[in-house]
């Protein structure tokens, strides 16, 4: 899905988060928001999938408004930053949760939930963890888990906070490697946000840099390797 | 080497001297022994005191019963409402952010600072036969005062922030993130109410609504001052024991304290024996 953020401001109080941001996303690109922390662009993620909302502009989703959409109707799969497992179910319940939400009408029948969770968790390489608990897996298996529970709902675009952030070395470059690869079977829209500037030049097909709630440079990873387009992209990519 | 042999044993250095922690753990005792257990060995011997058969015999007799049965009746009320009032108040200030937040808090606690008689003597004046409001009541056949509207009310305002007072420090501590998950997976609010927040939250539910459930049954002054105290009809068990107490009825009062007392230990039982039903869940959901 084509998504445009349309002069989308921000402020928390007196304080702007986000300064108005223009940014279109093609359909089906892999997106990073890359910044210090303070630079606006978790709200910035937070806005485009409906749990904040902007003081000032407009989200289009393809082309149409969808800035006063509710979170539920927005259908974006969403990763948290420290995952937000349901803790008191089991993987399977945590992934099956998108799929029981759903409307009685639209709702699959009990053998078409276990068929997709089984399908999902296939997907994420983690076939035999369906009856565990979120505390007795690790950091990197509960970050797949989160991915494939916002897969469960068949989202319109994937949006990840930090998903790699509290992850050893070794974990985060297979991890980096499963979304890319999830990204590239899925085709859909994903933005994700990150401090690391090497996760989002080798990740991402567009690296969108941030500071201070402004948009520094939109720009595929080696021509912001080349050109950096101010001083601050400059320093931040060269540390 | 012979520096070694004067080496003292390791001693972990949170713990402390063995005569500081037994003159700690003996003045505990002590002091659990002379204010709480003394007192409640009393007040079964004092019922006992002229045997068993006595002591039954008192609690038959109609004004015992009819205060049994009003006590558990407010209870009754008292519980569901107040668990429905905190969760909703808890929900409200650690989920959203609003004007007015810090004074709500401060109304929540308004309850324990407030001495219950004042309390009392307010819905008195709001709701009292003198009053515009009290004495239209009266006139349509549904007094307040000195009724059991009056005694439920007083309990609820009195026992009001126990539920909520539980809730907020948990809430506060778990966030939102759970929450905020459920619904970007497309769950409306009160499915993300019922399958993620009320199964965090239900240990603290729980203690809250035993904490709330002891004090209502044992409300003294908010309720002595609504209900007038007409003998076996807004006499609670408070108010009765003290009633037969003031006649030297001593039997018939420390009878019926023993079976508050009971109704009490009840509680506390159910609540140990939960917790040692579902002890994995508890440690489970206390792992971060």
């Amino acid at each position: 899905m084509h998504i445009e953020i349309d002069e989308i401001s921000k402020e928390f109080g007196r304080t702007a988060a986000l300064h108005p941001v223009k940014l279109a996303i093609p359909s089906g690109a892999l997106v990073a928001l890359l910044g210090p922390s303070g630079s606006g662009k978790t709200t910035l993620l937070r806005i485009l999938g409906g749990l904040e909302c902007p003081s000032t502009g407009r989200v289009l989703y393809d082309g149409q408004d969808a800035t006063g959409l509710s979170v539920q109707d927005r259908r974006a799969g969403f990763v948290f930053q420290n995952y937000a497992l349901f803790k008191h179910m089991t993987v399977f319940e945590n992934v099956a949760y998108g799929l029981r939400a759903r409307p009685r009408n639209e709702r699959p029948n009990e053998a078409e939930i276990t068929r997709r969770v089984t399908k999902l968790l296939d997907l994420i390489q983690l076939p035999d963890i369906g009856s565990r608990y979120p505390s007795q897996l690790s950091g990197g298996q509960r970050q797949r888990v989160a991915l494939a529970r916002a897969l469960a709902i068949e989202p319109r675009m994937l949006l990840l906070d930090e998903p790699f952030g509290a992850l050893d070395a070794r974990v985060r470059r297979e991890l980096r490697q499963g979304l890319r690869e999830i990204h590239d079977t899925t085709g859909l829209t994903t933005i994700f946000v990150t401090h690391d500037q090497d996760e989002a030049m080798e990740l991402a097909d567009l690296v969108v840099v941030m500071s201070m709630g402004r948009i520094e440079q939109i720009d595929r990873p080696v021509d912001i390797r080349a050109r950096p387009a101010t001083p601050f992209v400059r320093e931040f990519i060269t540390v | 080497m012979s520096d070694i042999s004067r080496v003292k044993p390791f001693r972990s250095p949170t713990d402390e001297a063995p005569l500081a922690r037994w003159s700690l753990t003996i003045g505990v005792i002590a002091l659990l022994c002379i204010l709480l257990y003394a007192p409640l060995a009393v007040v079964f011997t004092e019922a006992l005191a002229k045997g068993a058969g006595a002591a039954l015999k008192s609690l038959t007799k109609s004004e015992a019963s009819s205060a049994i049965r009003l006590t558990l009746t407010v209870a009754a009320v008292v519980l569901p409402l107040n668990a429905g009032f905190g969760v909703a108040a808890a929900w409200a200030i650690t989920k959203f952010d609003f004007r007015g937040k810090a004074f709500l808090i401060t109304l929540i606690d308004l309850p324990f600072s407030v001495s219950p008689v004042v309390a009392g003597l307010c819905l008195v004046l709001l709701f009292g036969a003198n009053s515009t409001l009290g004495g239209w009541l009266v006139a349509s056949g549904h007094p307040v005062i000195f009724a059991l509207p009056g005694i439920i009310l007083a309990s609820l305002f009195v026992t009001f922030p126990f539920v909520a007072r539980e809730l907020i420090p948990v809430m506060i501590e778990q966030g939102r993130a759970e929450e905020e998950a459920a619904l970007t997976l497309g769950a409306g609010g009160w499915r993300v109410f019922r399958t993620v927040t009320l199964p965090k939250i239900r240990w603290a539910l729980l203690y809250g609504t035993l904490l709330c459930n002891a004090r209502a049954m044992g409300e003294f002054g908010a309720v002595a001052v609504v209900s007038g105290k007409i003998r076996g009809q807004t006499a609670t068990m408070p108010i009765t024991i003290e009633m037969l107490y003031n006649e030297y009825l001593s039997v018939a009062a420390f009878t019926l304290a023993a079976v508050l007392a009971l109704l009490a230990l009840v509680t506390l039982t159910l609540k140990t024996a939960l917790e040692w039903r579902y002890a994995d869940q508890l440690a489970a959901t206390h792992r971060h």
